[in-house]
């Protein structure tokens, strides 16, 4: 897009409107996303909780409730505390979502489809990612509560752990491509044969190796507990700390917050697909639409990227609302104790795989047994979902409260 | 596209951080402080290492290998030197600087 | 001005601005976030120099890393007489007056006539400036990690080899493919070694003069 405004509008004007026009679109994104978001996120854990979630709000099933809570934030009152200092706690929503929003710059929707398509994609934005932490901790201070100050720098202490197994996690695909670039992980060049090709999903780095396939589920979870998301949200524990480091924060102040958290997650969610999930392909057809229909086909890649990071966004939602919540020793010692360790070994792992793949060639072909594994196992779940009777709970059955008369004849 | 901006500005920037983390260090009454003067000290001398790299073909990769070897050695003087600051404080319950007079404890 | 130049401007005076914040701040938390915009800038300008390698670094490495530490170590030695420490009004005059002075010192050694001639290393610069798209400094640095080289060498658009040093080219000495994956080694082990020890010196021990 750059290269065609910069000869349409000259050298100076074109990459400006490019550079305007790309920031239009991640900024909708984002924001878009954050509002899907919040009604995914009511809707999956009234489900999961047996109840019903949004219904009221533009229809039967609750779809402007995003939209409705977005106004509500808006037009709610600022309220800066006494005590909070004043110039950090203002900047410090500002510092989350930029952090979070940066990373969106090298992520590639379909191919070369990036803000800036870089060569050190992975490694930015992982980077930038770990710059939301400061936020965090300049809200947990600047609010001037001891609460906010505690449920920061628990906050900061766990976020910046778990950066390092996660950084090891992506180093492990990263090994077996050889290259930092998002795209490169995706693409289908010219002249591939059709069951080499990238888009066929037993191609995908997930099922490449038994090692990324484990470094796909510590990433899952590095990822989810760096983006403060439960089973790891001691940061906004209800139960312990109020809120924790956005005690204080209220309205428009407190939505940057939610809008760096939703971002992040739909980051991770970005280099997980692209990383192990093939990106933007479906999986089932032997070549790229981008090569297949030109730009159109690249729309079609963009819509089921987005779709895959909604897919796995579902998951850290779904995993939110059905697993409780650590403490925080317990956190750090999952990441210190157990995280860190399989990941090096995993690392390990892979470096002699590599190795041993120049001797053994037909450890290549090892993708295929994984990859018919994976799809027999998610047969065999199917199947067992559809064949197993479901009996109805009957009448009388052993109750779970004894009767008040035999409470009585028990004293 | 860059015959505008040459060396000399990006010399003059890595000046401007070195002036004042020097400044930093000379004036900041709180030990933490002076470990983020040393911090800008070193970041002014990382960007002259990456312009000259970029300016002088023949330094082009030595000059971003020194600056990421740079980078690597600040993080561990940084640690380094908060430790002794924690342990500082743990001795006399304060970090200020001009309380650090005596070499016994 | 030019697209490249206004960014650069911009870049480098929020670095600079921050950076002088740093000094000026008497509140140690403020000075810190200051410090984060300083080595955010500083990370900017690595990207505007085309060095994305250098840059990501920076910002995983000091912002992620370092200013965390350093602001862990700002909460825990805080205490409420000693979070803004005071400085003189003499002491502000004096600290300025250096200040420029020292400033003036290295504007006046970068300015005046080196040995090799600023055009000619803006011409160079001009040659090798990759846009950031086709920049290649993650496999130059990885090349140069294992000592490999450039089999053939740039050169200009006439064709003339690029060779801009200080040193005239009959004593330049030879250069040998050097790898710098041993350097990198040592100080990674180097950085591991400080760590322990780090960790091990700022462990929790029994406060002496502590009220009782």
């Amino acid at each position: 897009m750059t290269e065609s405004l910069s000869n349409l509008l000259g050298p100076e004007i074109g990459p400006l409107t490019a550079a305007v026009i790309k920031a239009i679109l991640l900024v909708s994104l984002v924001a878009g996303s954050a509002v899907f978001c919040i009604w995914l996120e009511r809707k999956v854990s009234g489900r999961i909780q047996d109840r019903l979630g949004p219904t009221r709000v533009g229809g039967k099933f609750g779809w402007l409730q995003g939209i409705a809570d977005g106004i509500k934030l808006l037009v709610k009152e600022d309220v800066i505390p006494a005590a909070a200092d004043q110039m950090l706690f203002r900047i410090a929503p500002y510092i989350a979502f930029s952090g979070a929003f940066l990373a969106f710059l090298a992520l590639p929707f379909a191919d070369g489809w990036a803000a800036v398509s870089m060569n050190v994609a992975v490694f930015f934005m992982l980077a930038v990612l770990s710059t939301e932490v400061f936020g965090v901790i300049l809200a947990g201070y600047g609010s001037g509560s001891k609460w906010s100050l505690f449920g920061g720098m628990r906050e900061a202490a766990q976020v910046v752990s778990y950066e390092v197994p996660r950084a090891l996690s992506v180093l492990i695909p990263v090994i077996v491509a050889g290259t930092l670039n998002l795209s490169d992980f995706a693409r289908v060049p010219e002249g591939t044969p059709w069951y080499e090709s990238r888009s066929l999903f037993w191609n995908w780095y997930l099922f490449h190796d038994p090692w990324t396939f484990c470094a796909f589920l510590t990433f899952f979870t590095c990822g989810t507990a760096s983006c403060k998301r439960a089973p790891f949200d001691l940061a906004e524990a209800e139960s312990e700390l109020v809120a924790g480091f956005h005690t204080e924060y209220s309205g428009l102040r407190w939505s940057f917050f939610f809008m760096a958290e939703y971002g992040s997650m739909f980051a991770i969610s970005g280099i997980a697909t692209l990383l192990f999930l093939g990106g933007w392909h479906v999986g089932i057809f032997p070549n790229d639409f981008g090569n297949w229909l030109g730009a159109a086909g690249n729309v079609i890649n963009v819509i089921v990227f987005i779709f895959k990071c909604w897919l796995l966004v579902f998951v850290m939602i779904w995993v939110r609302w059905t697993l409780p919540r650590l403490r925080i020793d317990q956190v750090m010692m999952m990441c210190i104790k157990y995280l860190l360790p399989i990941t090096c070994v995993l690392l390990l792992l892979i470096s002699l795989w590599q190795m041993a793949v120049s001797v053994w060639p037909a450890l290549l072909y090892v993708k295929y047994l994984m990859a018919g594994a994976c799809v027999a196992f998610v047969l065999a779940v199917i199947v067992k979902l559809i064949t197993t009777r479901h009996t109805l709970p009957v009448a009388g059955s052993a109750p779970v409260w004894r009767s008040p008369q035999s409470m009585v004849r028990s004293s | 596209m860059t015959e505008e901006i040459g060396l000399n500005h990006y010399l003059l920037l890595g000046a401007v951080l070195f002036v004042c983390g020097a400044l930093c260090m000379a004036t900041k009454r709180n030990a933490i402080g002076v470990l983020m003067g040393v911090e800008l000290v070193l970041n002014g001398a990382n960007v002259n290492f990456v312009a000259l790299a970029r300016f002088n073909p023949a330094f082009e990769v030595e000059g971003q290998v020194f600056a990421v070897f740079v980078i690597v050695m600040a993080a561990a003087e940084a640690a380094i030197a908060l430790a002794i600051v924690l342990n500082f404080y743990n001795n006399h319950l304060s970090v200020d600087v001009d309380t650090a007079e005596e070499l016994k404890g | 001005m030019s697209l490249h130049a206004f960014l650069f401007y911009v870049v480098a005076g929020l670095t600079g601005l921050s950076a002088i914040a740093v000094v000026v701040t008497q509140n140690i938390v403020r000075s810190a976030a200051f410090l984060l915009f300083a080595l955010a800038g500083t990370a900017g300008v690595f990207f505007l120099l085309g060095a994305d390698f250098v840059g990501a670094t920076q910002l995983l490495v000091y912002v992620g890393g370092v200013l965390v530490l350093v602001v862990f170590g700002v909460m825990l030695t805080a205490q409420e007489p000693f979070v803004s420490m005071k400085t003189g009004a003499a002491e502000w005059v004096v600290a300025a007056v250096v200040g420029l002075l020292l400033y003036a010192a290295i504007a006046v050694s970068v300015l005046i006539d080196p040995v090799v001639k600023p055009v000619e290393l803006q011409k160079a610069g001009a040659q090798t400036a990759p846009t950031p798209e086709a920049s290649r400094s993650t496999e130059v640095l990885g090349e140069a990690f294992l000592g490999l080289q450039e089999a053939t060498p740039k050169q200009y658009k006439d064709g003339s080899p690029i060779k801009v040093t200080g040193i005239p080219p009959e004593r330049a000495p030879k250069r040998t493919p050097m790898g710098y994956l041993l350097p990198f080694e040592i100080v990674s082990v180097h950085l591991l070694v400080v760590l322990i020890g780090a960790a091990y010196l700022a462990r929790a021990k029994r406060r002496r003069g502590a009220s009782t």
